[in-house]
């Protein structure tokens, strides 16, 4: 309806104070995302996904300093008191995390869990809570929602788990759900039936997701753009159908060809040689120079390429793109 | 439910009879003679004898064990060496005083170890949280006698606030019973409070970085609800284990500091008979003790099945 991002960060930049100095996880990130549309952030494990979403959501741990704008519905956050922020957080923004084992609380049932944000941003009585607390497990589809509504979590199997924390996340019908890797810890069967059902529950609410992935098989059928990051900046970004068939940046490209292929043998798993650099020892150059096959010349060692255009909305952060395969130039 | 309880109370009798044992046995390797130390200067060969036989120490060993449980299953056990009074009526008399004491000085740290702990927890790092584990360090490192003492003198001597010592019974005058039992309450508490201090601490700690807090704030819930709700009903879960071990160990008597404020406890009554050899009331006195132990284990094991609804009771 509106080409309003629902949330958008500009030069959003971590930096956590740890005993062996200052770790940069988080370098100057741009990226938004609109209602009913998906982002998808990728990359290897440490190259700054969560804590980008963290840090724009106000979830950092203390130990971080963030810097950078963030605007949740047109709002600036900086300009909003902590408790606005917390307010605007629980209202406007749901979060599914990665293990449903340690992210939903022991000691309290799934109802409680699902029906106290409402409680606190709908004003919603503790028995209006349960009952929306039920609705919410019946529309992600758990079976006998009216009796498991008391179970506790340890009652419940994984993929009963991870639908009761998107119960949770959607209570208060927020206007961006952000999914940092929600289907990890499940089997293939029932990751599909989470993306499945997240997918549904945005075309019927219109929501804005944030969907936070290593697997790009997912990501492909379910992103509209992708934030490919790398050594905690954006390496490559655009629209996921370009990004996938003509990936501009080595390390994009690096990353597809080493994507399991559903019919090959498992084990014979492509993997990019090398690791990604410490937040600790940022390099001045390409964070990817190390590993990169392309490697143009010293220049990639020595400065930091900036983030450039390759076609409408595809930008790559390399002095050396890939050209577009099949066209001769 | 009651399932439970019911073969709970079937091991803690279990457990209760090991301990007659071991106590029987232990009491056979000290040496000295009871009856001798209890007739003390009228010594006469035939006093002595009828004594002996009195007491059932004629009997083989295993005789006398076994009758000294049979008595003990109705209530009966036996008789003080020095002061001929039953043993249940010696025993179960200094038990308001050490109750009245243990419980005081338990709620009295937790007065001081909750908000302390908790604070520190939440302020991690800050000149609190120093101050705080300043306090406890103290408090595990001084001596309670020494601790005792000072307070002895610094309120009752100097500032006479407090009476040095002395017992006075609850049920009797109870603002009299509460200024006797201040001082030694609050010796043996601030111990108590410094390990629980660091207890709640590092729970509160562990906590906090827990996945799920990160939800409870993911979710925008108001810092009051995620610290009570989140953080707070899982923290004490643990706690609650140590409360009871400390609870449990004070019970037992505190013996150096009933016998430096003259409070007539369990402890005290346990010094005396070790002094006067009367093996009757020191059996008696354990005994109690462990029950007591026992039945604290079993309230907390209700209570942590309550508390986490993952353990099952069965
Ligand atoms: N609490 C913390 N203290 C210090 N460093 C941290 C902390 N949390 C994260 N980091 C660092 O920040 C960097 C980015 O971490 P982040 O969790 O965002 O990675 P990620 O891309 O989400 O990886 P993964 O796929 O493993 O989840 C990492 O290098 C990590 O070591
Ligand atoms: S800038 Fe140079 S080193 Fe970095 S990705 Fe591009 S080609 Fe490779
Ligand atoms: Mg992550």
């Amino acid at each position: 309806m509106t080409d309003e991002a629902v949330l958008s960060v500009a030069d959003l930049t971590v930096t956590i104070g740890t005993r062996r100095g200052a770790a940069r996880a988080v370098a100057g990130v741009d990226w938004s995302v609109r209602a009913g549309q998906t982002l998808a952030l990728v990359g290897e494990s440490g190259s700054g996904k969560s804590m980008s979403v963290l840090a724009a959501t106000g979830l950092a741990p203390r130990a971080a300093r963030v810097t950078g704008d963030v605007r949740l519905l047109g709002t600036d956050l900086a300009t909003l008191s902590a408790a606005r922020r917390r307010r605007m957080r629980g209202r406007h923004v749901g979060f599914v995390f990665q293990d449903p084992m340690t992210s939903l609380n022991p000691v309290l049932t799934v109802g409680r869990q699902i029906g106290e944000a409402s409680e606190a941003h709908l004003g919603l009585t503790r028995r209006a809570a349960r009952a929306r607390a039920i609705e919410m497990l019946e529309l992600v589809g758990i079976p006998s929602a009216a009796e498991r509504v008391d179970a506790y979590p340890h009652q419940l199997s994984g993929g009963m788990r991870q639908r009761a924390v998107i119960a949770m996340a959607l209570v208060c019908e927020p206007d961006l759900l952000i999914a940092d890797e929600p289907t990890t810890a499940l089997d293939v069967t029932t990751q599909a039936q989470i993306v499945e059902l997240v997918a549904d529950l945005q075309r019927r609410l219109g929501t804005a997701v944030v969907w936070i992935s290593h697997d790009l098989g997912v990501v492909a059928g379910l992103a509209d753009t992708v934030a490919v990051m790398y050594g905690g900046r954006i390496v490559e970004q655009g629209a996921v159908d370009a990004v996938f068939a003509e990936p501009a940046h080595p390390y994009t490209a690096a990353l597809l060809a080493a994507r399991p292929d559903p019919d090959a043998n498992v084990t014979e798993l492509v993997t990019i040689p090398g690791t990604p650099p410490s937040p600790l020892e940022l390099p001045e150059g390409c964070a990817f120079w190390p590993r990169c096959s392309v490697r143009g010349d010293s220049r990639c060692e020595r400065e930091l390429p900036p983030l450039v255009p390759v076609a409408a909305g595809h930008q790559v952060r390399t002095f050396y793109p890939r050209q577009p395969t099949g066209e001769d130039r | 439910m009651t399932r439970f309880i019911l073969r709970r109370l079937l091991q803690s009798g279990i457990v209760l009879l090991g301990v007659t044992l071991v106590v029987f046995l232990l009491l056979q390797l000290v040496p000295g003679d009871p009856v001798r130390v209890a007739l003390g200067t009228r010594f006469d060969p035939e006093t002595y004898e009828a004594l002996r036989s009195r007491a059932g120490l004629d009997q083989p060993l295993p005789v006398q064990y076994a009758s000294y449980v049979g008595q003990a299953l109705t209530g009966d056990l036996g008789v003080s060496f020095r002061s001929g009074r039953p043993v249940t009526e010696i025993v179960l008399e200094r038990l308001p005083a050490t109750l009245s004491l243990a419980i005081t000085a338990v709620v009295f740290a937790l007065l001081v170890a909750f908000p302390l702990g908790v604070l520190s927890a939440l302020r991690s790092g800050s000149v609190f949280d120093h101050a705080a584990r300043v306090f406890s360090q103290f408090g595990v490192s001084v001596p309670d006698f020494w601790m005792g003492i000072m307070g002895i003198l610094l309120f009752a001597g100097v500032l006479g606030w407090f009476p040095p010592s002395g017992y006075v019974a609850l049920t009797e005058d109870p603002v009299g019973w509460a200024s006797h039992v201040f001082l030694p309450a609050v010796t043996v508490g601030l111990v108590t409070a410094s390990i629980l201090t660091r207890f709640i601490r590092s729970s509160v700690l562990e906590v906090l970085a827990e996945d799920y807090v990160r939800t409870a704030e993911a979710k925008g819930l108001p810092t009051r609800v995620v610290v009570v709700r989140h953080v707070l009903r899982n923290a004490l879960i643990p706690v609650v284990t140590v409360v009871a071990v400390q609870l449990a160990s004070l019970l037992g008597g505190v013996i150096v500091i009933e016998v430096l404020f003259a409070w007539p406890g369990v402890g005290r009554l346990t010094y005396d008979a070790v002094q006067a050899r009367d093996y009757p009331v020191l059996q008696g006195a354990i005994l109690l003790v462990a029950a007591l132990f026992l039945l604290v284990n079993l309230l907390v094991d209700l209570l942590y099945a309550r508390l986490d609804p993952r353990i099952r009771v069965r």
